[in-house]
């Protein structure tokens, strides 16, 4: 590529649009957008008035927030990107906060922001924020729309930008004159920036190299992330795995990309992974890593990471080779391709049945087990369990942040990508029942749970009154240890227990307060009503809250101290 | 608190003795060492349009690159500028600071120039007490004195980082009142095109 490189020529119709605003909604639809999310304004009514003509379903939602996470789950489980729309200044500042959730996790998410006119941009004008400023650090690429021919080609590009490659959010921020102007020109296709370009296949020689060391391994182990769910590669992942007899570990986003029932399943490793998961990735040999950054969450501290592992990385953003761990093997590609790749070239499987016999007897050696004495409190691992064994394999799980969040990975068993939709790299409070809304409207047919926490729930709370508007058929179990108990849990570990601003004296009633917002609303606190209070708040057709109050002494393990050895889990305070 | 789980305590566990460093590379601990830091010329074509320098400096500021110097101006080509950006990382930061800048939307190319033309503008304002030891020192680097004002000499000169960085020291002697340097600009040698990408083998 030269300088001078030969400009995109676009056919073009000559049809022209009533408006910006109607370009912009034109080119939605052209995308295949059918549903969005989001909350009015002054800036943005243009945008809304298009809407009105249009089949796009749109979510009135109580927050934008809300709005941003619920467009990010409905990209989770869709996997095309969500659409949430919001005014200028507060409307975009409230955004923000699910727009960088979207960026850690990879969602693909568009968001579309109304703006004063261009002509008072800079000049601190009513309800003007900087927004492309604002979300330019944790989008894929922030856009400010300048032109009203080509307003519907940026959204269109941001669109098909948020859902290539590695999917993240993009942001399109839309001037009211822009949105405003008349007689403009009809959108072309939604394609992605020229300068966007998607790898494939990895380098043949590097992935033969990779075979070779992944076959001569004596102790392989796959590490399966986020990218295997969103690259569509979760059944060659399997099909590898199960051909060549190597254990799979998962990273938390991963957790769906394999079946946890299976024998070579070692679920997810980290800071609360299983005591065998973080056995398995510390001794491993050779570790397969797909569609993951190597988050410190998942590594511990890096020295002691893997530390006699050859590593294979497989990733579809080059920039992540090499970013927290070292590849030996770099394979910049998508994962299903590279994993179809490594399959062709593995000269055989890696003898490995003494290593499967090891980590059998990890799992044996470390097992998930509780105590839940009748005479105490609830324990929150009996209630995921439960609600686990009420439901079918395609129920998809939401969480706030905390212990609970934790909980809920640990102990409902996963079998499905998709199905676990949480907040794992910017660890947001509130995610769960807007994302639980988004999911819901993403799959009306599949059963959607929220584990919420007490003070996760009260974030976002306000969206009860969006999914009893929209008649939203799903169960929220608030795992209520009247704290935010994973604040708890470290003070304890850390701080001498001096539990400072972590425990509430008082909380509010959730059962009585999801009634106030017109759901249904159930406590539970006996081990006796357990199964009947889940089989009553799933039978109620809308939202339903389950006010339950757990034990508030537990505390969440295995437990990898931050920056410490995955190794090293604690299985319990003492260990730590 | 609850919530103990059976299993052997961590000091009961098998531990393996490797170690990685902060990179993540596996080492040797006998021979460990950390990678050392060495200064690179890069070159990025950019669409020129706002906001793009917001987004490559946000860049560095946000993933905490040491960036000696970065200048952007036009190129031939409409709609392009050029980035040139020295950096000061070890190894595995310098091909990160590429890998990061690649995936901007914005960035066209990025290039890590070896055998490259590279050049610096300054102006320097000294005093004017000895005009003649000034045009001197001037000549012997090149540069010419601009603007010669009431107690003030403005000399102008280009060269390498290194030759202005020379000169300023020379010019210390009649006291420098105020230095403005442009910082590096380069182009790949010979017939090599500077905007070239050299990972993407598709073009
Ligand atoms: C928006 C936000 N603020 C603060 C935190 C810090 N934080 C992490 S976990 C946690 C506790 C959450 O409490 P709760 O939702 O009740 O969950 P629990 O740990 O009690 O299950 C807090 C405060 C966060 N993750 N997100
Ligand atoms: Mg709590």
């Amino acid at each position: 590529m030269s300088e001078s490189e030969p400009e995109r020529t676009t056919e073009r119709e000559a049809e022209t649009l009533p408006t910006g605003a109607s370009s912009v909604v034109t080119a939605l639809e052209d995308a295949g957008v059918t549903a969005a999310f989001g909350v009015q304004g002054g800036a943005i009514m243009p945008i809304y008035d298009a809407l009105y003509q249009s089949d796009i379903h749109h979510v009135t939602m109580a927050h934008e927030q809300g709005a941003a996470h619920a467009a990010d789950a409905y990209g989770a489980v869709t996997g095309e990107p969500g659409v949430c729309l919001a005014t200028s200044g507060p409307g975009a500042t409230n955004l923000v906060t699910g727009i960088a959730d979207a960026d850690m996790d990879s969602e693909p998410m568009l968001a579309l922001t109304g703006q004063v006119a261009t002509d008072m941009v800079g000049n601190d004008a009513f309800q003007e924020a900087d927004t492309t400023g604002i979300t330019r650090p944790v989008t894929k690429s922030s856009y400010f729309a300048s032109d009203p021919d080509t307003v519907g080609d940026t959204v269109g590009e941001a669109f098909a930008l948020a859902r290539d490659g590695r999917q993240g959010p993009t942001l399109v921020d839309l001037p009211k004159d822009v949105s405003n102007a008349e007689d403009v020109a009809r959108p072309g296709p939604a394609e992605g920036p020229e300068t966007h370009v998607v790898p494939d296949e990895a380098d043949a020689e590097e992935v033969s190299r990779a075979a070779h060391a992944l076959a001569d391994a004596e102790r392989p182990a796959i590490l399966a992330g986020g990218g295997v769910i969103k690259g569509e590669a979760t059944d060659e992942l399997r099909q590898f795995a199960i051909d060549h007899g190597i254990p799979v570990i998962t990273t938390m986003p991963g957790v769906g990309a394999f079946d946890e029932t299976h024998d070579l399943a070692m679920e997810m490793a980290g800071m609360h992974g299983t005591g065998y998961a973080n056995m398995a990735i510390t001794h491993c040999d050779v570790l397969l890593g797909v569609g993951t950054r190597f988050d410190d969450r998942l590594t511990g501290g890096v020295d002691t990471f893997a530390p006699e592992a050859e590593v294979i990385h497989v990733d579809i953003d080059a920039s992540e080779i090499s970013k927290n761990v070292h590849a030996d093997y770099p394979l910049v590609g998508d994962a299903s391709t590279v994993l179809r790749q490594l399959d062709d070239a593995l000269p055989r499987a890696p003898d490995a049945e003494g290593w499967r016999d090891q980590c059998r007897h990890w799992k044996e050696e470390y097992p998930m087990d509780y105590d839940a004495p009748e005479d105490e409190p609830l324990k929150p691992q009996f209630v995921v369990e439960a609600f686990d064994e009420a439901t079918d394999a395609d129920a998809i799980v939401t969480t706030g942040v905390g212990q609970h969040q934790m909980w809920a990975v640990q102990y409902w068993t996963f079998t499905e990508p998709r199905t676990w939709i949480s907040s794992h790299g910017l660890g947001t409070m509130g995610y769960g029942l807007p994302a639980a809304i988004g999911a819901k409207v993403a799959a009306p047919d599949q059963e959607v749970v929220c584990f919420d926490g007490d003070g996760s729930f009260l974030m976002t709370v306000q969206g009860l009154s969006v999914a009893v508007r929209e008649n939203l058929d799903l169960t929220v179990c608030v795992l209520n240890n009247e704290a935010v108990g994973m604040v708890r849990q470290w003070q304890d570990a850390f701080f001498e227990g001096r539990r400072m601003a972590s425990e509430y004296p008082w909380g509010p009633d959730f059962a009585t307060l999801a009634e106030a917002f017109g759901a249904e609303g159930f406590t539970l606190d006996d081990y006796d009503d357990v199964a009947d209070t889940i089989a009553a708040a799933r039978d109620y057709d809308g939202p339903s809250v389950i006010d339950c109050h757990i034990d508030p002494r537990e505390d969440v393990y295995p437990m990898v101290a931050s920056g410490g050895a995955n190794g090293r889990f604690a299985l319990q305070e003492e260990h730590l | 608190m609850t919530g103990e789980l059976p299993g052997p305590a961590p000091e009961e566990r098998p531990h393996p003795s490797g170690r990685r460093n902060k990179q993540g590379i596996r080492i040797d601990p006998q021979a460990e060492a950390e990678p050392e830091v060495r200064r690179e010329v890069l070159s990025a074509l950019v669409d020129h349009e706002p906001g793009v320098l917001a987004e490559v400096s946000g860049l560095f500021a946000r993933r905490q690159f040491n960036i000696e110097s970065l200048t952007v101006g036009p190129t031939a080509a409409e709609g392009l500028a050029r980035m040139t950006i020295v950096v000061e990382e070890t190894d595995p930061g310098v091909e990160q600071v590429k890998r990061q800048l690649r995936k901007l939307v914005p960035v066209h190319a990025v290039r890590e120039l070896d055998a490259a033309t590279e050049r610096e503008l300054a102006l320097i304002k000294v005093g004017d007490d000895d005009p003649a030891g000034v045009a001197a020192v001037a000549e012997m680097y090149g540069g010419e004195a601009v603007e010669a004002g009431p107690e003030v000499v403005t000399v102008e000169l280009t060269g390498t980082e290194a030759e202005i960085d020379a000169a300023v020291e020379a010019f210390e002697r009649f006291g420098v009142r105020e230095v403005a340097r442009t910082g590096t600009a380069a182009l790949a040698g010979g017939t090599e095109f500077t905007a070239y990408d050299d990972t993407t083998t598709d073009d």
